[in-house]
């Protein structure tokens, strides 16, 4: 396990540097030159030069990037054109927990809702049950997630009244957005998992199983559960990204003050430090979130940590 | 006749068992009636198709419904008919009063679970014991099936073992709650034939210290002679000779039977020429022939085979076979064909 | 034996690598063949027996490069095949063919069955024109059993022995010189399997093949070969034509592999059964020596440390240990050490 570990974490590296990387190009690739659009539209030649100066953009790029990165390995992220302040602070003061916050709520519904009806789905194969969960998550998985917002608003928010349409104070305004992020999610959870569990309840160790004595209940959630939840979990690390991505739209459609809706006001203001910074830490948070991931697996699946 | 029923562990009586396909009723199970005497061995014979595997699942009720169903017979062990149980009542037969072993070892253990934990289930679930006596009773099986080092091989995970060490562990805990019927469904077939001779040693050797009462199921005649005292050969989803063991690999009347016997290459016979075939192959189960399932590939087929399905007949000497050769009917054939010609 | 061997094969070795560490190196190997030598001479059949890991599947998949071989040389026909091109050695395979144990893995599910043959016959430019081929696949197929009326059918069609008569035809179907049968008999039902061991037969004596066969099976083996092999750990411990070999074999794992074979003869005395114990030791790390010592019932000090080599103990019988070194044992008067 430890080998593996470190294996693992060695891994992370080049990762690493690949995704430094594209953030970076990211500021020189864009059209137009960084220094006048920091310097502002108005800002004459000399003022642009002593821009370009300031960010050391007259280095050669290798040290450039290499200062990069050492600054952000510092906590350094630069300075947010809009607000002047230091992007880290912009961030990490509230705007990523409030994301964090609706990423795990949502990864918990679409997990949990994923299984129970992956597992009811699979044990009860072609019955009415099975049939109508995964009609409802086809279509989960087919909606786009501003419409399903939008959707939620109508009716819960305007006709019924039940919650708030807009902002994150209190659980109440949190319901709409975390369904509208983990439906997908929880659609093709269900999906695997019923896919995963027919395929493990075939096994011979389940009639094994059967043919001790042990109870339907029992083989369904100590024999079979576990052996189906394998793949299971590689694919709720991947919806974590994807649920990160959700997190732009979701935040927008419910004006919620997270990192998604930082990175479309900092591009809309052409606020490129803090598009940098905002997809740098999404980044490492999806890496991390999958080494976790990682591990998990192997605690679940003793066979590969023999090999 | 109460003497032999008091000794009767199971009885099958008319067992038919189908599986229900688009294509139409598969009858994988037709009929079939056999019974094992305490302490004794009981082998089925039969190759793919036949309904051998069918009819010892069919005994725990293993069958997976909707696709399979027992649609008719009697499963009366020790006196009382299993289909008649409720499935609460089956499951505190199952592992407890009836185990099972399987072919293959390599895929018939939870991967996910150590070898200790998957003993200890059955004899937590039916002898009610705590978390940590259900262990030691897991190392004192192990011991038993001669699992060297036993209390380090309790923490292991199957994919840890050998084949041969996985199938100990397999009858473990089939014998861990020290069951009156064990189920052995072509338990060596997987492994080698070194390791087989090790496996068919310790399952003798155990019957014989627990008196448990043994069923195999096999293709393998070497393995029935080694082990079985009665021997029921399916053809079909039909028993079509029961007999002694003895009767059945040095003088079987059922021409199938014949046929299987002579067509397997043996390693302790000298060959010239060719070995003796059994022609064609097995009938669609769902284009069975009208009359005995046999006659398209028998050499002895006669106008009466091909209409009539012969019932299982019993010889003067108590064995049964199901041909129309051993019946007066076929002396009738002989002489109408005589008469005819 | 001046006859110029058809296969000769020297020395071969097939390790495969075992990766591990953090930096997943190549940190062992599983030495499943070490170091062989054997030939087959053209018309006869050879088969190669062992349990599971013994290396006689390997060994043919080096034979034919499916895997390349760690080092050795392989002589066929004249020349070392692993010593040809990639493109040379694809020509080389219309020579030599392979059977595999489960035929239905190897055929195509799209294509029917002349199909299949005929792409074949094209790879290795057998037959000029399309009508020439059809020909030539029907009456493959006829000579394997399968009637013309079925060649058009896909392979799901066709029942276990009929796909291997299919993949029999497959093979004949580029006039090979060698054919490797890996287990071709073994998944088929008893009855079935009688009928396609005589078709090997039948179509040996018919194109004067020559068959590298290679099984579990005694019985089958006894059945079918002129000479035997006998692996243990990617060993060759015994070398045998069939008679000697079933009548007095002389390596102790000969006699353990004979004897552990359950008999069928109900009229025989109960027999002394050896029974091995233990497993088959790791092919990552074989016991020092004789690579049988650690199960032999035989075992003497040396075994431990000195590695038998194969000697001829009789006439067409090559053994490799230590107790048969001065010529044929008789096992009834030696004691058993443990």
């Amino acid at each position: 396990m430890l080998t593996f570990l470190i294996r693992r974490f060695l891994q992370i590296i080049p990762v690493m540097i690949g995704v430094t990387l594209a953030v970076f190009l990211l500021m020189h690739l864009i059209p137009g030159d960084p220094a006048q659009i920091m310097a502002g539209e108005k800002a004459d030649e000399a003022q642009v030069e002593q821009m370009r100066e300031n960010l050391g953009l007259n280095d050669p790029l290798h040290e450039q990037y290499l200062r990069y990165v050492g600054n952000a390995i510092q906590g350094d992220l630069g300075t947010s054109i809009r607000t002047n302040r230091p992007v880290v602070n912009e961030i990490f003061d509230s705007r990523i927990w409030i994301t964090m916050e609706l990423a795990f709520w949502g990864t918990v519904l679409a997990v949990v809702f994923g299984l129970i009806a992956g597992i009811i789905s699979a044990t009860r194969k072609y019955s009415f049950a099975d049939v109508s969960l995964m009609v409802v998550a086809l279509f989960g998985m087919s909606m786009p997630n501003f419409w399903l917002g939008i959707m939620l608003i109508y009716f819960f928010s305007v006709n019924l009244g039940w919650f708030p349409i807009v902002g994150w104070d209190s659980w109440k305004h949190m319901v709409l957005p975390v369904i509208t992020i983990g439906s997908g999610g929880a659609a093709i959870i269900a999906r695997m998992t019923r896919s995963s569990m027919l395929e493990v309840l075939d096994n011979d160790y389940i009639r094994t199983a059967h043919a001790k004595g042990v109870s339907e209940r029992l083989v369904i959630y100590k024999h079979a559960l576990r052996n189906a939840l394998i793949p299971v979990v590689t694919v709720v690390g991947l919806q974590f990204g994807t649920l990160l991505g959700g997190a732009v739209i979701t935040e927008t459609v419910f004006a919620v003050n997270g990192i998604g809706r930082l990175v479309i006001d900092a591009i809309k203001a052409r606020d490129f430090p803090m598009v940098q910074g905002a997809i740098l830490v999404c980044a490492v948070a999806f890496v991390f979130v999958n080494f976790l991931v990682d591990i998990a697996y192997r605690l679940i699946n003793k066979r590969i940590d023999l090999n | 006749m109460s003497d032999l029923n008091k000794n009767k562990i199971l009885e099958v009586k008319n067992l038919c068992t189908s599986f229900f396909t688009d294509e139409g009723e598969v009858k994988a199970v037709d009929g079939v009636n056999f019974f094992i005497e305490k302490g004794k061995t009981v082998g089925i014979v039969g190759e793919s198709g036949s309904g051998k595997s069918i009819t010892s699942l069919s005994i725990l009720r293993l069958i997976q419904e909707p696709a399979g169903k027992i649609v008719n017979g009697e499963i009366v062990f020790k006196g009382e008919n299993l289909l008649e149980k409720s499935k609460k009542e089956m499951r505190s037969i199952r592992g407890n009063n009836i185990s099972m072993i399987f072919q293959e070892p390599m895929t018939s253990l939870n991967p996910t679970m150590t070898c200790g934990e998957q003993i200890a289930e059955s004899i937590r679930i039916h002898q009610k014991l705590g978390r940590k006596e259900a262990k030691e009773k897991a190392i004192e099986m192990l011991k038993l099936v001669g699992i060297p080092s036993p209390e380090k091989r309790v923490k292991q995970y199957p994919f840890e073992l050998s084949g041969g060490m996985r199938q100990r562990v397999m009858i473990a805990i089939a014998l861990a709650c020290n069951p009156e019927l064990l189920i052995a469904d072509e338990p060596t077939t997987a492994l080698d034939v070194t390791i087989q001779a090790q496996i068919l040693d310790l399952i003798r050797n155990l019957q014989k210290e627990l008196g448990t009462s043994l069923m195999i199921i096999t293709h393998d005649l070497g393995v029935v002679a080694e082990m079985c005292e009665t021997v029921a050969v399916m053809y079909c989803g039909k028993i079509v000779e029961y007999a002694d063991v003895k009767t059945i690999l040095t003088n079987p009347k059922h021409p199938y039977t014949i046929g299987l016997l002579n067509s397997v290459p043996r390693h302790d016979q000298v060959y010239d020429g060719d070995l003796p075939v059994i022609k064609g192959s097995v009938p669609s189960p769902f284009n069975l022939p009208k009359g005995c399932r046999f006659v398209s590939r028998c050499p002895h087929a006669k106008d009466i085979c091909h209409n009539q399905l012969p019932e299982l007949k019993t010889m003067d000497d108590g064995n049964q076979v199901r041909c129309w050769i051993h019946t007066e009917s076929w002396e009738k054939q002989e002489e109408e064909v005589a008469s005819n010609s | 034996m001046s006859k110029q061997p058809l296969l000769e094969v020297k020395n071969l070795k097939q390790y495969f690598p075992i990766k591990g560490g953090i930096l997943g190196r190549t940190v062992n190997h599983v030495k499943a063949v070490d170091d062989i030598s054997f030939e087959v001479y053209e018309g006869e059949t050879v088969s190669i027996v062992g349990e599971s890991g013994c290396g006689k599947s390997t060994t043919g998949r080096a034979i034919l490069r499916l895997d390349e071989p760690t080092s050795g040389e392989v002589n066929f026909d004249g020349g070392n095949l692993l010593s040809l091109s990639k493109s040379k050695m694809r020509e080389k395979r219309k020579d030599l063919q392979i059977i595999f144990q489960d035929p239905y893995a190897s055929l195509n599910p799209r294509q029917t069955v002349s199909q299949i043959i005929d792409e074949v016959l094209k790879i290795q430019k057998i037959g000029t024109s399309s009508k020439e081929r059809r020909e030539r696949i029907i009456s493959l197929l006829e000579t394997v059993g399968i009637g013309s009326h079925q060649v058009d059918r896909y392979p799901h069609e066709f029942s276990g022995g009929q796909r291997q008569r299919i993949g029999i035809a497959r093979a004949l179907s580029v006039n090979p010189k060698l054919i490797i049968c890996d287990e071709a008999v073994s998944a088929l039902d008893v009855s079935i399997q009688a009928q396609v061991l005589n078709l090997l037969k039948e179509l040996q004596r018919k194109f004067q093949l020559t068959y590298l066969f290679i099984s579990h099976d005694l019985g089958v083996v006894r059945h079918i070969s002129d000479r035997i092999i006998v692996m243990y750990l990617g060993k060759i411990v015994e070398i045998s034509d069939t008679q000697s070999l079933f009548e007095n074999p002389q390596h102790p794992y000969t006699r353990a592999l004979l004897s552990a074979i359950p008999s069928m003869n109900f009229e025989e005395e109960k027999r002394e059964r050896i029974i091995l114990k233990g497993d088959v030791p790791s092919p990552i790390d074989p016991p020092k020596g004789c690579r049988f010592h650690s199960r032999c019932p035989y075992k003497m000090e040396r075994c431990a440390t000195e590695e038998p080599v194969l000697n001829s103990v009789s006439n067409g019988q090559k053994v490799a240990c230590h107790l048969t070194e001065k010529g044929a044992v008789d096992y009834t008067k030696i004691l058993v050490n443990n």
